[in-house]
């Protein structure tokens, strides 16, 4: 237990200050009120949706809870089901296999409710594109408000995209 | 070795390429023998698929590659265009029974006998009779969902009931389905149903010249993108005869320990989590984003994507870059050290540790268990010590082995392993060869074919290569070793309790689009 603490105390607090909004990662223009955003800027819950990546945006995603960028000290935490969810954040070219799942996800997700695309893939289908098996872009099968750019986008990035959606635009 | 096995090398031939590699044609009369033979000998099922050869000769064909301590041997089995059949080996070799399955979705091949017909990467995306990775089949066409029904295995009792888990998982994690059959708070029964995240990756290969590929393949499976990107290069070399300077080799050796590291680091650190140890989640996630920001500094990418290419890599390591990524790994080094006393000395995580998810020896050989897994379950294979091609010839790697096969076991390889690879990293960056760090890839005809095989942190990563005319892919499959130990999982959980399932998974951390493709 010693140890334990004597490693707690000499890490010290090593968390960063978060990113600003950034309005050119908007799909649409924001939908929701100053009331609204109020309450989701204070306590966001977040249910993540992988629907067909290669599992690159995952790992950044469990990255922005590491204490370096500590996404919960912002009053934004990951849920276990949509039905405690504000926001969907969906990674990966949607598969066609995954279709059902995404879109039956996104109805259970309780009005008001926002969707972000991460990564290169949830933009625009990535390198795997449209096929057989991939409808490509989120934004095919359910609606989305803001999309990160990258492959994958840096855990700044994907901060900066959870933070524009519950922004008013300026 | 086997005589028959023997051989069947004499009368294959050996392949161009950094590993070693044997290619032979067999008929589908003989298969069984070879396979039967093969076991008998103890050499192992790498991977199984089919491709389309309607364009090139009469039929379809089955492929099989299987390690032998000689090294890789690819056997080729052509099929007829009119019934285009095969004898199953899954009971041979049990890991078969999904290839055989997504083999029959993608190309129409099917296996005999009592095989199981299930499809597997299927579901209801395209209809049943039409296969993808034939050549009439033209990859941009979708099709309207069709029915998705799936038989699974249904167990009856008093006291039995079902828990469906997935597609959509509580975590962070990638989509997949589990059927629990529990008894009480216990696990009587796990079926796997994957396949979700297939997005039609190895059709997509085929639209693809040699170097565009390279991308492609780095996302195979993002958390091995350097093992993946190395494998394609190595079977890219191996089919156009390009030799990489020794300097790049060297460099592909660091950059695979170091996705090694990263991988480890971020998964001790959950399986802190897992047991209410959330100390150990922000530590390691803490060593690990260091790590991700050297990574960034030094290649240009926190995964080090795109940096292996074929011909070499991308990325020098000058002298100073050197020093600064020696210095970060001594401070991970140490670090991890201390955490490690942490992990050993918690009562409550042992607790949870110990003989949870146990996968014995004996049941890991029969089902071809593969990677740092299979060394906690007492396979002691490791492709960097059993073929010590170079870079790893110069530095020796130590494997790691354990034989409880539990919980606790994949958490001390996967220590072991960290301490290892943070070795071979520095033996690697202190004697770089000089020279360049690319060489130019020649051009190719169609018909070569090329064999990638790296130790990837989770396993073996193959890459199994087949030429088109000007510079174009044939056929390329990547075969992921979750293939083989998604299979274990469903054992390791019986008679564990259902909240240990977690901690249980994400002690093997498989991939999910690594297998569904």
């Amino acid at each position: 237990m010693y140890q334990l603490l004597k490693q707690i105390v000499t890490t010290g607090i090593v968390t960063e200050a978060a990113p600003h909004a950034d309005q050119s990662l908007r799909q649409v223009e924001q939908r929701f009120s100053e009331v609204i955003l109020k309450h989701f800027g204070r306590a966001l819950a977040i249910r993540h949706v992988d629907a067909g990546s290669c599992n690159g945006c995952e790992l950044e995603i469990h990255a922005i809870n590491n204490p370096y960028y500590n996404i919960e000290g912002l009053g934004i935490r990951f849920v276990a089901s949509p039905r405690h969810a504000d926001m969907l954040l969906v990674t990966g070219p949607v598969a066609r296999n995954m279709r059902e799942a995404l879109c039956r996800t996104y109805d259970a997700v309780p009005e008001p409710k926002l969707v972000v695309a991460i990564g290169d893939c949830g933009c625009t289908g990535g390198v795997f594109g449209e096929s057989y098996a991939s409808c490509g872009r989120v934004a095919n099968v359910i609606p989305v408000d803001v999309a990160v750019p990258g492959c994958p986008p840096a855990p700044a990035a994907i901060m900066q995209g959870i933070l524009t959606a519950v922004q008013r635009e300026r | 070795m086997n005589k028959a096995i023997e051989d069947l090398i004499v009368r294959g031939a050996p392949l161009a390429g950094a590993m070693p590699a044997f290619r032979v044609s067999i008929t589908a009369g003989e298969l069984r023998d070879v396979c039967e033979k093969a076991r008998s000998q103890k050499a192992r099922l790498v991977a199984l698929w089919g491709s389309d050869e309607t364009t090139r000769t009469a039929g379809y064909a089955l492929h099989i590659a299987l390690a032998l301590p000689h090294g890789l041997l690819w056997l080729t089995v052509a099929l007829p265009r009119a019934h285009p059949q095969y004898p199953g080996i899954a009971d041979l070799y049990p890991a078969a029974n999904r290839m055989q399955r997504a083999a029959y979705d993608l190309v129409g091949i099917e296996p005999q006998g009592d095989a199981d017909r299930r499809k597997w990467l299927r579901h209801g995306s395209w209809p049943a009779g039409v296969f993808p990775l034939r050549k009439d089949f033209d990859g941009a066409d979708g099709f309207p969902p069709s029915d998705d029904r799936y038989a699974f295995v249904k167990v009856q009792g008093e006291g039995v009931h079902e828990i469906p888990v997935g597609p959509v998982h509580a975590g962070i994690i990638e989509p997949g389905h589990f059927r629990f059959s529990i008894v009480g708070e216990k696990i009587l029964r796990l079926e796997e149903r994957l396949g979700y995240t297939h997005k039609g990756i190895e059709k997509r290969f085929e639209s693809m010249t040699l170097e565009e590929g390279a991308k492609l393949a780095g996302r195979v499976s993002g958390d091995s993108t350097v093992a993946y990107a190395w494998a394609y290069a190595m079977a890219v070399e191996a089919a156009t005869r390009t030799e990489p300077p020794p300097r790049a080799l060297a460099l592909r050796g660091i950059l695979l320990e170091l996705e090694r590291i990263a991988n480890h680091l971020g998964d001790l650190g959950y399986l802190g989590n897992d047991v209410a140890l959330s100390f150990g989640f922000f530590q390691f996630w803490r060593l690990k984003e260091d790590l991700l920001r050297t990574h960034r500094e030094l290649f240009g990418h926190r995964y080090m994507m795109d940096v292996i290419v074929p011909g070499g890599v991308t990325r020098d390591l000058p002298q100073g870059a050197s020093e600064r990524l020696l210095s970060r790994l001594e401070q991970i080094e140490g670090e991890s050290a201390t955490l490690k006393s942490i992990y050993d000395e918690h009562a409550g995580a042992q607790d949870r540790f110990i003989m949870t998810g146990q996968v014995l020896p004996e049941l890991a050989a029969r089902m071809g268990l593969n990677g740092f897994a299979g060394r906690a379950s007492g396979i002691r294979h490791d492709l960097r010590v059993d073929y010590p091609v170079p870079p790893w010839q110069q530095v020796e790697p130590r494997i790691a082995s354990h034989t409880r096969g539990d919980v606790a076991a994949r958490v001390s390889v996967r220590f072991d392993e960290l301490a290892e690879s943070l070795r071979l990293v520095r033996a690697l960056a202190l004697q770089l060869p000089p020279g360049a760090i690319c060489a130019p890839v020649a051009g190719c005809d169609g018909g070569r074919s090329g064999i990638g095989w790296v130790e990837g942190w989770r396993g073996e990563v193959l890459v199994a290569l087949e030429t088109h005319d000007g510079n174009r892919i044939h056929r390329m499959h990547p075969h992921d070793p979750s293939w083989q130990n998604w299979p274990l999982v469903e054992r390791a959980v019986l008679g564990n309790i259902v909240p240990d399932f977690p901690l249980i998974n994400k002690s093997f951390n498989l991939s999910y689009s690594g297998q569904d493709l």
